[in-house]
């Protein structure tokens, strides 16, 4: 993958609820290229989670499309688990398996599904851990961990798989205040390393300092796009300055 | 007769506490092996039921079909088996399906172990259930289709929520077995009525029958106890 290639391409995206009552995506087109970091903000109730979790058929869209290196991974034809190994998630409540230590949580994907070696295995996941600082943790269990631990270990447990993107959906929103930061550390140490990064977040610091792009939803559409400078310093719409105004 | 020469006449005579013994055995390895099928059965059952409950209405097409089929068997098996009595039950297989078999051990087995089916499929239906949906959705998100999703995250939890259920089961078939009898089928129970027949005494032997069932169930509940105290603590 070179840099500025597109990664993702999001066609006329929807996902209706309720037999249509409910539009939560209606009608999203974007492109995501690699290395770049997208992120995602809005209010509650916009569609951000919709849009985020559409990208790796979680949820399975109404209608439209998705290109993922240039396979549209929205087609029935489409086997959707190879692509998902390429497309790390991270979630607001971590969901590690608590019946696995923190080793077995990051290794276990890689070994089914990479058809790695124990051995190869463990020695990335035990690389990753050093990085996040958590290396004395492995054989811990998830419940003997706090809550900024067992994210960046949901963070690392992702990258096992050599992702090509990474989406995060509100990754700090169910931790304690002080612990939102170690999070946001792994992210920009994430970003850092050019991984390409879809970011749901209402973290606007975050948004305005990594981002390399800011998309503003209301409604189930994207209603204003553009670096954090254009969105942050001189926004448009008047649903964007009233939505600033609000968090900011 | 004092109690003591009864219990000699009826337990000791002519070696008669072999009827005992031997049913004893019938009993454990009938009860085991069917709550075995039961388990295999009840976690089949359970999948199918779960995922037509859970993302039945996101599916497309021809799988949507085959799982709608699949559900409807199983509500089908889960309303007859749980619908009718297990003599019954056990008498059809006997008499009616498996005409052919003198493998009594065999019929019984298959019989307890379906009918146990029906019940363990509700226990793992509940425990599936009530695995956290951010499991399913981590374990899809890292590439796992769904029968490995099943199979390495949800079972396993879903398993270790279940187990004194799934224990309880075992308590339960332990006693239904008893009448294993009217197929022919020499277990505990039967035991006690042939040394009944020989000794043309009630009490001693169905009595006797009766305590044995009693400390069984007794030890095994105790053991549940045990392993549910253990399951406790290993959450923390
Ligand atoms: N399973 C569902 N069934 C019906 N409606 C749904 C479902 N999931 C989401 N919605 C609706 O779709 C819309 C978008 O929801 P979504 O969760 O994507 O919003 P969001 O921007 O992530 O909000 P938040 O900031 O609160 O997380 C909302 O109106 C929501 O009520
Ligand atoms: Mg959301």
């Amino acid at each position: 993958m070179n840099a500025n290639e597109t990664l993702i391409k999001v066609e006329n995206l929807q996902k209706y609820y309720n037999g249509g009552a409910i539009k939560a995506l209606d009608g999203i087109n974007t492109e995501i290229k690699q290395g770049e970091v997208v992120v995602v903000i809005g209010p509650s109730g916009s569609g951000k989670s919709t849009f985020l979790r559409c990208l790796n058929l979680l949820e399975v869209p109404t209608g439209g499309s998705i290109f993922f290196e240039g396979t549209d991974i929205t087609d029935e034809k489409t086997n959707i688990n190879v692509h998902r190994q390429k497309m790390g998630m991270v979630f607001q409540h971590f969901n590690l398996f608590p019946h696995m230590t923190i080793l077995k949580n990051m290794i276990i994907a890689p070994m089914k599904l990479r058809k790695k070696s124990e051995a190869e295995a463990t020695a990335m996941a035990m690389e990753l851990l050093k990085r996040v600082g958590l290396e004395d943790r492995a054989n811990a269990y998830p419940s003997q961990l706090s809550g900024g631990q067992k994210q960046r270990i949901a963070i690392v447990r992702a990258l096992c798989m050599e992702p090509e993107v990474m989406l995060f959906d509100e990754p700090t929103s169910a931790l304690d205040p002080e612990m939102v930061g170690e999070v946001l550390e792994v992210m920009k140490q994430l970003a850092h390393d050019n991984m390409t990064m879809v970011v749901v977040t209402h973290e606007m610091g975050f948004a305005k300092e990594v981002g390399t792009r800011v998309m503003f939803m209301a409604d189930g559409k994207q209603v204003e796009e553009g670096t954090p400078a254009e969105i942050f310093e001189n926004p448009k719409s008047d649903r964007l300055k009233q939505f600033l105004a609000k968090v900011l | 007769m004092s109690l003591k020469e009864k219990f000699i006449f009826n337990f000791i005579q002519d070696d008669r506490w072999r009827y005992i013994a031997d049913g004893l055995a019938v009993t454990l390895k009938v009860t085991f092996f069917a709550v075995l099928l039961g388990i295999v059965l009840g976690i089949i059952i359970a999948i199918i039921r779960s995922t037509y409950d859970k993302n039945g209405s996101s599916m497309r097409g021809f799988s949507k079909f085959i799982l709608s089929v699949l559900n409807l068997l199983c509500k089908i098996y889960l309303t007859v088996i749980r619908g009718t009595p297990v003599v019954v039950q056990l008498m059809i297989m006997y008499f009616v399906i498996l005409v052919s078999s003198n493998n009594q051990v065999l019929v019984a087995v298959l019989a307890f172990g379906l009918n146990s089916g029906a019940y363990v499929a509700e226990i793992f239906r509940s425990g599936i259930m009530s695995i956290d949906q951010g499991q399913f959705e981590a374990g899809r998100s890292l590439g796992f289709n769904f029968v490995q999703t099943m199979r390495y995250i949800i079972i396993p939890q879903a398993f270790k929520n279940v187990l004194p259920a799934l224990a309880n089961e075992f308590i339960v078939l332990l006693k239904e077995t008893s009448v294993a009898g009217y197929v022919g089928l020499q277990d505990l129970t039967k035991g006690g009525d042939i040394i009944r027949s020989r000794t043309y005494d009630a009490f001693m032997p169905l009595i006797g029958v009766a305590i044995i069932y009693l400390v069984m169930v007794m030890f095994f509940t105790y053991l549940v106890g045990i392993l549910e105290r253990r399951l406790r603590n290993s959450e923390r």
